[in-house]
Parts: C-alpha cells; sequence; structure tokens
C-alpha cells in the first residue's frame, strides 16, 4: 500500500519501484522510534534536573539520640548545631523540622505510630544554601558543637542521578545513532535496487546528455519524498503515543511518576527528527548515486 | 562535424563488428547510411552518439578527440546530438510532453519556455492533439514523430536516426523522411540508417553504406561526389 497517492513528476518511475512502499513504512518506523528515544531521553534529564535543582543547593543535619542519653539534650544539642549552621559562610537558613513534619515524612514506612511521641525520633535541620560550603570544616565543628550530629551534603544521591541521566541519555543516542545507521543503509539499498532497475532508463538519459548530478537529483527528490511523507506518519504516531503516557500519568491517584510533559522547546525539536531524516536520506541518496554512476563507462 | 579515422569496433571478446571505418562528414550535410541487417549500422550510429567508445582509430566530434574526452566532459557533447532510436525509447510513464522536454529539463531551460517549445514542436509534428498522452496510447507512427520531436527540441548540431522509417508503413515513412530534410535545411548534420532502399531512392543524399563492417561511399545521383561535400 502506498502511503500517499502524490506522485510528483519524475523521469524516472521510481514511485512505483517495491522499494518506494518499504521506504516509506520504514522511515515511519524509524522516525517513530527516533522520537520516542529523543523524547525519553528528554524526560529523563527534564526529572533529573528537577531532582538535581531540589537537592543541590540544601544540605540535611541530623541529631540523633545518643543510647542512654534523656531526650532533653537531644534539643540543646539540635539548638547548638543550629547556632553553628548558622553562624557559617554560604548557609543562607537553617530551620529545625518540627515533630510532625518528622513524622510525615516517615509515615510511609512506619504508619501512623510515626507520630508517637515514645519513638526516639532524630532531630533534622533542613539546611539552604546561598554559596560554597566548606563541608568538610563544618562536619568537625557541628561534631564537636552537637555531638552525634550527621551532616549530608546529598553528594552520593547527587553522583547517582546524574550517572543514570547520562546513562539514559547515552542509550538515547546510541538508539539515534543505530536509527541514521538503518536509515542510511536502507536507502543505500534502496537506491541501488532504483539504479539496477531503471539502468536502462539511466543510460538513455545519460545518451541524451543528463549528467550524473540529474540523475541523481530524481533520485534525491524520490527518498526526500519518501521520507518526508513516512516521517510525517511516524512524528504524528509518536506525538500521540506520548500524549497519551503523558495523559495516563496524570490520571494516576499517587503521584509517583514524575509529570511526563514536553515543553515547547522541546516539541519543535522533536519537529526536526523527520526533517534530519529526510536530509540523511538526501545526502545518502546523492552519495550512493554519483558513487554507483561514477563507476559506470 | 565527425571524423572517423581507421574506427574498429568490438564487443568483448567477440570479432570485430566494425573494421578500418574512415569518413568525415561536414558540417550541414544529409547523408544516409545503409546496409543489411547486422551491417553495423547501429554499431555505428552508437559510436556517433557517443554510446561506446572505438575499440581502436580516431574518432572526433566537433573538433574533439574522442579520446582525450572525460567522462565530465560527454554530457555536453552529448546534448549536441539529437538521436532517434529505433525503439523511439520512449519513457512509458511520461507524456509525449514531457518526454519532449527530457532534453530542456536536462539543460536547465526554464519550466515555461519548456511548456512552450514543447507545445510547439509537437504541434509542428502533427500531435497537437496528443501533448499528455502516454506512449502506450500512441501509434507507432505518433510515437516516431514524438520521437523525432525530442530529437531535435534542443536544436542539436547533429541529428542521428536509426532505422526511423523500420516500424512505420511507406507512407508515414516518406513524411518522417521529409520533416527530416526540414530539418537539414534548417543547417542540421543529417544521418539516417536505414536498409529501406526503396524508400530512400526518392532523396538525392550521399550513402554510406555498410558491408560486414567496412564502409563504402556512394556519391549521390546528382553527380555530387561524397568528396566535394567532405573534407
Amino acid at each position: 500500500m502506498a502511503l500517499l497517492p502524490v506522485r510528483p513528476r519524475s523521469d524516472l518511475p521510481l514511485a512505483v519501484d517495491p522499494s518506494a512502499r518499504f521506504l516509506g513504512w520504514i522511515t515511519a518506523l524509524m522516525v517513530f522510534l527516533a522520537v520516542l528515544a529523543s523524547a525519553g531521553a528528554m524526560l529523563v534529564s527534564d526529572m533529573a534536573r528537577r531532582w538535581d535543582n531540589g537537592l543541590a543547593g540544601g544540605l540535611t543535619v541530623q541529631v540523633a539520640p545518643l543510647p542512654g542519653a534523656p531526650v532533653t539534650p537531644l534539643d540543646e544539642r539540635a539548638e547548638a548545631a543550629l547556632t553553628v549552621l548558622r553562624a557559617s559562610p554560604g548557609i543562607r537558613s537553617a530551620v529545625l523540622l518540627s515533630g510532625g513534619e518528622i513524622a510525615h515524612l516517615l509515615e510511609p514506612w512506619l504508619g501512623p505510630e510515626a507520630a508517637d511521641p515514645l519513638l526516639p525520633m532524630p532531630r533534622l535541620i533542613d539546611v539552604v544554601t546561598d554559596g560554597p560550603v566548606d563541608v568538610a570544616a563544618l562536619r568537625l565543628r557541628l561534631a564537636s558543637a552537637a555531638p552525634g550530629a550527621t551532616l549530608d551534603d546529598h553528594a552520593v544521591w547527587l553522583a547517582d542521578l546524574r550517572s543514570f541521566a547520562g546513562a539514559v541519555r547515552l542509550v538515547a543516542l546510541g538508539v539515534v545513532v543505530m536509527i541514521g545507521a538503518a536509515a542510511v543503509a536502507t536507502v543505500v539499498f534502496a537506491v541501488r535496487t532504483g539504479l539496477a532497475i531503471h539502468r536502462p532508463v539511466v543510460e538513455l538519459l545519460h545518451l541524451m546528455g543528463a549528467t550524473d548530478r540529474y540523475v541523481s537529483r530524481q533520485f534525491e527528490r524520490h527518498v526526500v519524498a519518501m521520507s518526508l511523507r513516512g516521517g510525517s506518519i511516524g512524528l504524528l504516531l509518536a506525538g500521540g503515543a506520548l500524549f497519551g503516557l503523558h495523559r495516563a500519568s496524570q490520571g494516576l491517584r499517587a503521584s509517583m511518576l514524575p509529570d511526563l510533559a514536553l515543553a515547547s522547546w522541546q516539541w519543535a525539536a522533536l519537529l526536526l527528527v523527520p526533517l534530519a531524516l529526510a536530509l540523511l536520506a538526501l545526502v545518502t541518496a546523492r552519495w550512493t548515486v554519483l558513487r554507483t554512476l561514477g563507476s559506470m563507462p | 562535424m565527425i571524423r572517423f579515422e581507421n574506427v574498429g569496433l568490438r564487443y568483448g571478446t567477440e570479432a570485430e563488428v566494425l573494421r578500418d571505418i574512415s569518413f568525415t562528414l561536414l558540417p550541414g550535410s544529409f547523408h544516409f547510411l545503409t546496409g543489411a541487417s547486422g551491417a553495423g549500422k547501429s554499431s555505428l550510429l552508437k559510436l556517433m552518439y557517443l554510446a561506446h567508445r572505438p575499440s581502436r582509430g580516431l574518432v572526433t566530434l566537433f573538433g574533439r578527440d574522442m579520446a582525450m574526452a572525460t567522462r565530465a566532459e560527454l554530457p555536453e557533447l552529448r546534448r549536441q546530438i539529437g538521436v532517434v532510436f529505433q525503439d523511439f525509447a520512449l519513457l512509458d510513464h511520461l507524456s509525449a510532453l514531457d518526454n519532449v522536454a527530457l532534453p530542456l529539463r536536462m539543460s536547465g531551460t526554464p519550466e515555461a519556455d519548456i511548456v512552450a517549445h514543447c507545445t510547439e514542436i509537437l504541434r509542428w509534428v502533427g500531435l497537437g492533439n496528443h501533448l499528455h498522452a502516454k506512449p502506450s496510447t500512441l501509434s507507432g507512427g505518433q510515437k516516431q514523430r514524438v520521437a523525432i520531436a525530442r530529437s531535435v527540441i534542443n536544436r542539436p548540431r547533429l541529428l542521428l536516426a536509426d532505422e526511423p522509417t523500420g516500424n512505420v508503413d511507406d507512407g508515414i515513412g516518406m513524411r518522417l523522411l521529409y520533416l527530416f530534410e526540414e530539418l537539414h535545411k534548417l543547417g542540421t548534420t543529417v544521418v539516417i540508417a536505414t536498409h529501406n532502399e526503396a524508400l530512400i531512392r526518392r532523396f538525392d543524399h550521399p550513402h554510406l553504406h555498410l558491408d560486414s563492417g567496412r564502409l563504402q561511399v556512394r556519391p549521390a545521383r546528382n553527380g555530387r561526389h561524397p568528396d566535394t561535400r567532405w573534407e
């Protein structure tokens, strides 16, 4: 089945070749996969950036109960830690979380019993930085002023997050590169087949004074038209799939998944995928035709 | 216009189909290329329209030694040659107008001029009502006229026709030959390959006669010796 009935005039009847049909559909599939891979990389990058922004620029200090120590010293140590933090350069604010807030954080694991005042809960201090902080020196001062206090600068979390996002981007890039390579191979095959099928016509055109570029333009127009048609279909299908995923993620009762919406510029970038593939097809077709004809007598 | 010196042509390792061919055609001349089937007429024409390179000898076309011509130079040289192929060689998926337009499109003529010129020449050959007809819907004579229109649309310096009367009856064949004469009067150098001796006897032009791969020159009946028209 042909993708669309529009057939521009061409000296070579390429539009009726069997390769014309599969080229369009394969391009549709390639664009579909490339758009999904690119969109996936964008969504993961956005997610990682949001987490990064949330974790970077912040520190958490935990003042844990010491075995056998009474409760009062815990509050005193927390106050001492707050004093140290507020006096440290690079720190904008340091806020002691209330018992209710801590219980709320622990509720998913401990249930409503997390609010039990008899539980030996640590004190947590949420710190927001506005400049570089000497974490090692701050740790020493906290340990001195508030024994049992630990400082978490989220470095391990951030490193893991950045590593994960980088791996996803790398995989997506690999997928896009493989799709590009497959597109090149497909166009080379289709063009060589077309040249073989229409060799008598190509020879006739040569005898009438056609240059190799004239012949290659026939193939370029054909593969670009097929790529754009197939690419448009692939883009529409991928856009529909992404929209469906976005709607599905919005319908989740628990906010386990991040927002799967793409920004306008990201949609615009995805629109370029079929155009890029068409450009790749054009260059490949020209190279293949000129190289093949160049070997003819 | 064309000079052959001791030209030979063989296909692969077969025996030569053309042997020691030597002649010179002056600009504006008209020649019939005659000989029995298999004598080598089509092969000689193929050498003239640069479909083949000779196995030996010297071919000079428009003053250019073809042995020295690069592949990149061939398109420009070929555009100065109009060819009417024996089997017409029309592209079946294109209309008569688009078939005729091929040489103009190759030379980069603006599209508006192409339509105007092609319409005019198709009317000239009597196909004004078949501009958009596909070759499969045309008769043999109509196809032949489309092929002729295509061969002359670019005002070639040299017109070569391979058995142009081979697929049509004598009446149409005669009209086609008169058409070539008209083109000749406009200054085009014409070479027509044919084995239809009865038809060409009505015209007084010199013959290049091929017999078993060798060329003989036969002057026009009015006493003009070919050499007087040759260099």
